[in-house]
C-alpha cells in the first residue's frame, strides 16, 4: 500500500494518526471543517431534557458546552415559602429515581438544626430503604446506559427487578417513585406486617441477577469495546472538579460519605467501598456493580438486627429550629448530596441550599469527552448517571 | 382556598430580617446584653420569639491561629453545632482560598452559596463549603459583601467552581471576576432579576410572564 492509501484508509476509518496519538503535527489529509452540532434537549441518550452543543472535527469531540435549566422549579425558593415539614415532599422531586435518598438527607439536616435525633429503629429502616433505592437507582442507570450503548436485554433485566423494590416502597409509604417515606424525627409508618421477610426475600432474590446483569455484560466483547478507555477521568481531576460517588471511585479515590462521615446508622454495619483503578467507562460500571452488591450486605445486616423502639424522636409539632445553620451531606447513589440551611429561627428556612450530586459530576462531561468519537459521548452521558431533575432543581 | 394561600407565601417572601447567625466576639455579648434586659423587661417575650438554641462559639485550631497572626482582625473563626466556620474580610479572597487548598490540603470545593440579608449593610453572605480529603474536615468560609460588588473568582483554584459561582451569580447577580464564562446558567438569558435575592417577588413575576406570554390574566 502506498502512503495516499494509508492516509485514504485512515480518514474512512475516522482515525489519522495525529489524533491517535495526541501530537499537534499539521495534518497530511483532507482537513474536514469544524462542525457545531446540538445534541438535545429532545434526545433519548440525555436522560431528560439536557441540551449538549458539540463541536466536532467530523467524528472527533473537540469541545462540548452542556446548556442546563430546562427543569428549573426553584425549588430552593420554594423552600423559603414553605415550612419544614411542607418542604419534604419537594425534595423527592431532584433524584426522582433516589427520592428515599434525598428525603433521607433533608429529614437528617433538620434533625440536626434541631438538635434532635432520630430513634435506633427510624434509622435501621431508613438505611433499609435508601440501599434499597441506591439499587433501584444503580438498576435503572444500568438499564438505561446499556440502551444507549446498544444493548437492550439488560433495560428488560433491571427494570423487572427494580419493579419488586417499587413494590416494597408502595406497601410501605403508598408511593413507588416520590415516595417521602420519611419525617423530622423519624418515620412516619411503621414496617407494614411482613416487611422484614419481604426484603429478606428481595435480597435472596436480587442476588443472582446482579449476576445475571453481569453474564450479559462484563464479558461482552461489545460491551468491552464501547466502554474500556472511554471517558477516562483521573482521581486528582475528579477532586478538582468536585466529582463524588460512583465516578470518583472508580478513579480510584476510596471515598464515600457514608464511612467518611457516617450518618443514620451505617457506622453500625460492615461493608466496603469498591474502587476502580482505570477511571473509565468499564470501571464505573464495575464500581456500581459492586455497590449493589454491598448494598445487599449492608440490607441483611440492618434487617437482620432491625430493633425494636419507637420510630419518631420527640420533635414538637411546629417545627421552629433555633436561629444557625447547617451543611449536613449524604452518599447519594449519584455522589455527594447535601443540604445547607439557614434558620431564622420562624417555621420556614430563611435560606436551603442544595448541594446536588449531578449538577457537579455533569461538569466533569467536557473533560471526559474531549477526543473521542460521538457515539462515546453517549455513553460518557449515561456513566456520568445525571438526572435532570436534580441537575436542574 | 388556594388563592388566598398563595397570596399569603407571596408575601411572607420578604422575610424579616434576622440577627446575623455570625455572631463575632464583640457582637455575642452586646446580643446577650440585650436578652437579658429584654427578659427583666418584660417575662418571656423574647424568648417566645426566637427558640433557643446553642449559640457559635470561637473556634480554637491551629489552622486558625496560624492564619490569625497573618490576617489579625481581618479572621473570624467559630463552631457551631460542631461544624466549623471562618469568617474573613473579602480582600483576602482569592488569597486565602488558595492558602487553604494548598497549605491546608482543602482540595475538594464542595459547594459555593450566599445568603441574602436585605437589612444588613453589606447585603450577601457568600459562602464556600470546602473539604479535605486527608483531615476528613469540613469548613466553610464566608465572606460579606454590599449589593453590587463583587468578589475575584476561585476557578483558578478548583475547577468545580465554575458552574457553582455561575450558579450564584444567576440566583443572586453577584459578580465573580476573572471568571471563563459569568452568565447564567439554569434561568435563561433574557431573564429579568435574580430569584434567590429576598426583594425577588414569585407572584409579581408569574403574573408579568402570563400578562407577556399568555395576553390573560394570572391565576395566582
Amino acid at each position: 500500500m502506498t502512503l495516499s492509501d494509508e492516509n485514504a484508509a485512515n480518514i474512512v476509518a475516522g482515525t489519522t494518526q495525529d489524533h491517535v496519538s495526541g501530537n499537534d503535527s499539521p495534518k497530511t489529509y483532507l482537513d474536514s471543517n469544524e462542525l457545531i452540532i446540538n445534541m438535545g434537549p429532545q434526545h433519548p441518550a440525555t436522560h431528560g431534557v439536557l441540551r449538549v452543543i458539540l463541536k466536532l472535527d467530523g467524528e472527533r469531540v473537540l469541545g462540548t458546552e452542556c446548556v442546563i435549566g430546562y427543569l428549573h422549579r426553584g425549588v430552593e425558593k420554594i423552600a423559603e415559602n414553605r415550612t419544614y415539614a411542607m418542604f419534604n415532599p419537594y425534595v423527592d422531586r431532584m433524584d426522582y429515581v433516589a427520592a428515599v435518598s434525598n428525603g433521607l438527607g433533608y429529614c437528617e439536616a433538620v434533625e440536626k438544626l434541631l438538635n434532635v435525633e432520630a430513634p435506633a429503629r427510624a434509622k435501621y429502616i431508613r438505611v433499609i430503604l435508601a440501599e434499597l433505592n441506591r439499587i433501584a437507582s444503580h438498576q435503572l442507570w444500568l438499564g438505561t446506559h446499556a440502551l444507549d450503548i446498544g444493548a437492550m436485554t439488560p433495560l428488560f433485566y433491571t427494570f423487572r427487578d427494580r419493579e419488586e423494590i417499587l413494590k416494597i416502597f408502595e406497601k410501605y409509604c403508598g408511593a413507588r417513585l416520590t415516595t417521602h417515606a420519611f419525617r423530622i424525627g423519624g418515620c412516619l409508618y411503621e414496617t407494614y406486617a411482613g416487611f422484614e421477610k419481604e426484603v429478606k426475600n428481595f435480597v435472596k432474590f436480587v442476588t443472582p441477577k446482579i449476576d445475571e446483569y453481569e453474564a450479559l455484560l462484563t464479558g461482552n466483547r461489545i460491551w468491552m469495546e464501547r466502554t474500556k478507555n472511554v471517558g477516562v477521568i483521573s482521581g486528582p481531576d475528579c477532586i478538582a472538579l468536585g466529582v463524588t460517588g460512583p465516578v470518583l471511585r472508580a478513579s480510584g479515590v476510596q471515598w464515600d460519605v457514608r464511612k467518611a462521615q457516617p450518618y443514620a446508622a451505617y457506622s453500625e454495619f460492615e461493608f466496603e467501598i469498591p474502587v476502580g483503578t482505570t477511571g473509565d467507562t468499564y470501571d464505573r460500571y464495575l464500581v456500581r456493580m459492586s455497590e449493589m452488591r454491598q448494598s445487599l450486605r449492608i440490607i441483611e445486616q440492618a434487617v437482620n438486627g432491625l430493633p425494636e423502639g419507637p420510630i419518631m424522636a420527640k420533635v414538637p409539632k411546629v417545627i421552629k429550629p433555633p436561629v444557625g445553620e447547617i451543611y449536613h451531606s449524604i452518599e447519594s447513589p449519584k455522589g455527594e448530596l447535601g443540604y445547607f440551611i439557614v434558620s431564622d429561627g420562624t417555621t420556614q428556612p430563611y435560606r436551603l441550599r442544595v448541594r446536588p450530586p449531578s449538577f457537579v459530576n455533569l461538569q466533569a462531561l467536557d473533560v471526559m469527552v474531549r477526543g473521542l468519537l460521538v457515539a462515546d459521548v453517549v455513553a460518557v452521558i449515561g456513566t456520568i448517571d445525571i438526572v435532570l431533575g436534580e441537575v436542574d432543581r | 382556598m388556594a388563592r388566598t394561600m398563595a397570596v399569603n407565601y407571596g408575601s411572607q417572601t420578604m422575610a424579616e430580617e434576622i440577627k446575623p447567625p455570625v455572631l463575632l466576639s464583640s457582637s455575642a455579648q452586646k446580643t446577650g446584653g440585650e436578652t437579658s434586659a429584654a427578659k427583666a423587661a418584660s417575662g418571656k417575650a423574647a424568648t417566645a420569639k426566637n427558640p433557643e438554641g446553642p449559640v457559635p462559639i470561637p473556634w480554637a485550631a491551629p489552622l486558625v491561629e496560624k492564619y490569625r497572626s497573618q490576617y489579625g482582625s481581618g479572621l473570624e473563626a467559630q463552631t457551631y453545632l460542631g461544624q466549623n466556620y471562618v469568617t474573613v474580610d473579602s480582600s483576602l479572597i482569592p488569597n486565602f482560598l488558595r492558602q487553604l487548598r494548598d497549605d491546608e490540603q482543602f482540595d475538594y470545593c464542595v459547594d459555593i452559596t450566599a445568603v441574602h440579608y436585605p437589612k444588613r449593610e453589606k447585603q450577601f453572605e457568600v459562602i464556600w463549603i470546602l473539604y479535605s480529603f486527608a483531615r476528613n474536615e469540613r469548613l466553610r468560609v464566608k465572606v460579606h459583601i454590599a449589593d453590587g460588588a463583587s468578589l475575584p473568582s476561585s476557578v483558578s483554584i478548583w475547577s468545580s467552581t465554575n458552574w457553582l459561582e455561575r450558579e450564584v451569580f444567576d440566583m443572586f447577580g453577584i459578580q465573580f471576576v476573572g471568571h471563563p464564562n459569568m452568565t447564567r446558567i439554569l434561568l435563561p438569558e433574557g431573564w429579568k432579576g435574580h430569584p434567590l435575592r429576598k426583594d425577588y417577588g414569585i407572584l409579581q413575576q408569574d403574573q408579568e410572564w402570563v400578562q407577556i406570554n399568555l395576553g390573560i390574566e394570572s391565576g395566582q
